[in-house]
């Protein structure tokens, strides 16, 4: 009796450690979007000035509303999307290469692990300044395409590359040598079995990449040039800096996490539609000896054992 | 080292057919000698088992023939030609391996079309012979499932399907049976063997499992440190063991270590240091009086004699250490002044020895189950 009270009383503990967790978590997010059905006259704290209403989230899309920053954001949106897009594919691409060399020993792999994690531990706002001095040196100015989302895909690299070699630790090379063996050359082998086995780490890559650049502001902020057009961040971080913070911010903060939700199920339902074909595996002696004579040609037909 | 049994096909004689390892070495970057010096000629047809303890160079000999490994030196011919600079799809080979290596993302069907699409076979054809081949191994049934739906002799058989439906003209297996339980295990091995008798194909088999070496082979390979130990059919590698490495590794020898004490023709009397004197025929043997000499007894060829009596030729007076019961048989692990001695009689004899440790009795054999071991 002793025994099962105090069990009971660890679940109790862990449970309410773990509302506590989630409350931690979730309460600002949520928080916010209360906050963003503020009415007119709204500030960006609690409890709410005037009714309830849509105002901030119009003022978000619409330009024409009084003190909107509906332009800005739309542009540094746009910006932002599409050069993550390339910061993810770059990443993917670079990092999926480089890992496939690690399959193999090569001579200082020591060496080149630890430069290859170096940019994952160079803080970013240094980084960016190193970044930021060299091209001056070299004479060449910054801006978002080049240098902004070079310094971010040199920091996405190292993560992309860490998800890719989790991948080879578990993939059975026989594999590979089986497709080599039944007559697929090296190009044929990579694209019948490499590739579709390994896809969703290097698309895992690609998400690294475009998370930390859709996210990134240390990097890019010094990496711009004055005169483009900047990234959410950037744009987000300006917006409060130079003007009053404003409930239009919360909306637009809760728009992008519904987004980020609304991607990750799409995601996770592809990928669990592609696993869910594979089903899961049986291992019951009944199938096992039920296949009646099996390799024996004279042996009679075996019972059906599709289940 | 490398001593070769009665039945041995002497490589060079055999002319252009078959499979010839020609003194194939492989030397790992780290400086490891996986293989060393390794000769064999296997003929079409024949099935023969690698058998070796893990690490011993077996595994990486099949790879070399495979093409997933490349020599060091020494030369790999198959009916003549060299394979050992063709890439491995081109090779006239396919590998069963370990873990089956099915392919996860395809089906069972598309699995076993695989090699035919990569030889350009066309869609309906491939689809017909591959139908075919998972009926042979009885599994047309289950043909869209996908291979971690199955069960691990069911991988097995499409593993099998798929490497026959490209008609190979040597078919490597690498522990093919290791991965299944023991009952299916011992179901594959005569499955294994009767397809193989059917098709007729050349199958080269590694196992360190010493029971399906011996149950499966026409010529059993004994491997050790990289080198061969011995090539001979099962019946002389389980009676008639070369080497000491042999007789301890096929398990169940009595291995006696003294000294040659008398020569007689080709007959050698050799006696231990606790006056065990055994004695053996050792044609074109020239080791003479006073030389160090093993002898390995099969437990099974030991008889029980329950007289104690004085020291006679091959015979030991011994104590009883454990009774083994082991249903057909009784394994009686014995002892002679610290030296383990082991005894095998029928099971049905197991109520005259129960309970007996401790006591002493003598064990005897016959001359012809004497073997002489080579170090």
């Amino acid at each position: 009796m002793r025994r099962r009270r105090r069990t009971d009383w660890a679940k109790w503990a862990l449970g309410i450690y773990f509302v506590l967790f989630l409350i931690f978590l979730y309460t600002p997010m949520m928080l916010m979007g209360v906050l963003s059905f503020q009415g007119v006259y709204g500030a960006i704290t609690f409890p709410f000035r005037g009714p309830v209403g849509l105002r901030w989230w119009h003022a978000l899309f619409d330009s024409s509303l009084p003190s909107s920053h509906a332009a800005e954001i739309q542009s540094a949106g746009a910006q932002s999307l599409w050069v993550s897009f390339a910061a993810g594919a770059i990443v993917a691409v670079l990092a999926f290469t480089l890992s496939m060399a690690f399959r193999r020993k090569f001579p200082l792999q020591g060496l080149a692990f630890y430069v290859i994690m170096l940019a994952l531990m160079t803080p970013g706002y240094l980084l960016a300044l190193g970044t930021q001095l060299f091209w001056k040196f070299m004479g060449i100015d910054t801006s978002l395409w080049k240098t902004a989302l070079g310094t971010n895909v040199v920091w996405g690299i190292p993560f992309g590359f860490l998800v890719m070699l989790a991948v080879w630790n578990r993939y059975d090379y026989h594999i590979e040598e089986a497709a080599r063996d039944l007559g697929a050359d090296q190009k044929r082998a990579f694209r019948e079995v490499t590739l579709p086995l390994v896809w969703t780490g290097i698309f895992g890559g690609f998400l690294f990449g475009f998370t930390l650049m859709w996210n990134d502001y240390d990097r890019t902020v010094l990496l711009l040039s004055g005169s483009e057009a900047s990234t959410l961040p950037v744009q987000i971080a300006g917006l409060t800096l130079t003007t009053a913070i404003r409930p239009d911010l919360y909306a637009l903060g809760m728009a992008t996490t519904l987004l980020s939700l609304f991607t990750i199920a799409l995601v996770l339902g592809v990928v669990g539609v592609r696993l869910r074909l594979r089903a899961t595996p049986v291992h019951k002696v009944e199938e096992e000896f039920g296949l009646g004579g099996g390799l024996e040609v004279e042996s009679e037909a075996p019972p059906s054992s599709a289940s | 080292m490398a001593t070769e049994g009665a039945a041995t096909a002497v490589p060079s004689s055999s002319g252009v057919s078959g499979l010839d390892l020609v003194k194939l070495t492989k030397v790992f970057p780290g400086g490891g000698v996986a293989v060393s010096d390794v000769n064999l000629h296997v003929d079409h047809g024949e099935y023969v088992v690698l058998l070796g303890p893990s690490g011993c160079g077996k595994t990486t000999t099949l790879r070399m023939i495979g093409g997933h490994e490349f020599p060091t030196s020494g030369d790999i011919l198959l009916d003549g030609e060299s394979l050992v600079y063709m890439q491995p799809h081109k090779r006239p080979t396919t590998t069963v391996f370990q873990h089956f290596a099915l392919f996860p993302h395809r089906t069972v069907l598309q699995n076993v079309e695989f090699g035919l699409k990569m030889h350009g076979v066309g869609k309906e054809e491939r689809r017909k012979t591959s139908l075919e081949a998972l009926e042979m191994v009885g599994l047309e049934q289950l043909s869209d499932r996908y291979p971690r739906a199955l069960s691990g002799g069911q991988q097995q058989r499409v593993a099998l399907a798929r490497v026959l439906v490209t008609k190979p003209t040597a078919l490597l297996l690498d522990e093919p049976l290791g991965d299944l339980d023991r009952l299916l295990q011992l179901r594959m091995r005569v499955e294994l063997r009767n397809l193989q008798r059917q098709l007729g194909l050349m199958f080269l088999h590694v196992t360190h499992n010493q029971e399906e070496a011996l149950s499966m082979a026409d010529r059993i390979v004994v491997m050790n440190d990289a080198r061969i130990h011995q090539i001979a059919d099962p019946l002389t590698i389980a009676t008639k063991p070369a080497t000491e490495l042999v007789a301890r590794f096929m398990g169940d020898n009595n291995i006696i270590r003294g000294k040659v004490v008398e020569r007689e023709g080709t007959r050698l009397v050799v006696e231990d240091d606790h006056g065990v004197r055994v004695s053996v025929q050792a044609p074109g043997e020239a080791t003479s009086v006073g030389e160090p000499a093993m002898v390995a007894v099969r437990a099974a060829a030991v008889e029980v004699v329950e007289n104690v009596g004085g020291p006679a030729l091959n015979s030991a007076e011994c104590e009883i250490v454990f009774v083994e019961f082991l249903g057909d048989l009784v394994k009686l692990h014995l002892t002679v002044g610290g030296e383990r001695m082991l005894a095998k009689v029928p099971g049905e004899r197991y109520p005259s020895f129960r309970g007996r440790e401790g006591e002493k009795i003598r064990i005897s054999w016959r001359e012809d189950d004497g073997q002489l071991l080579h170090a």
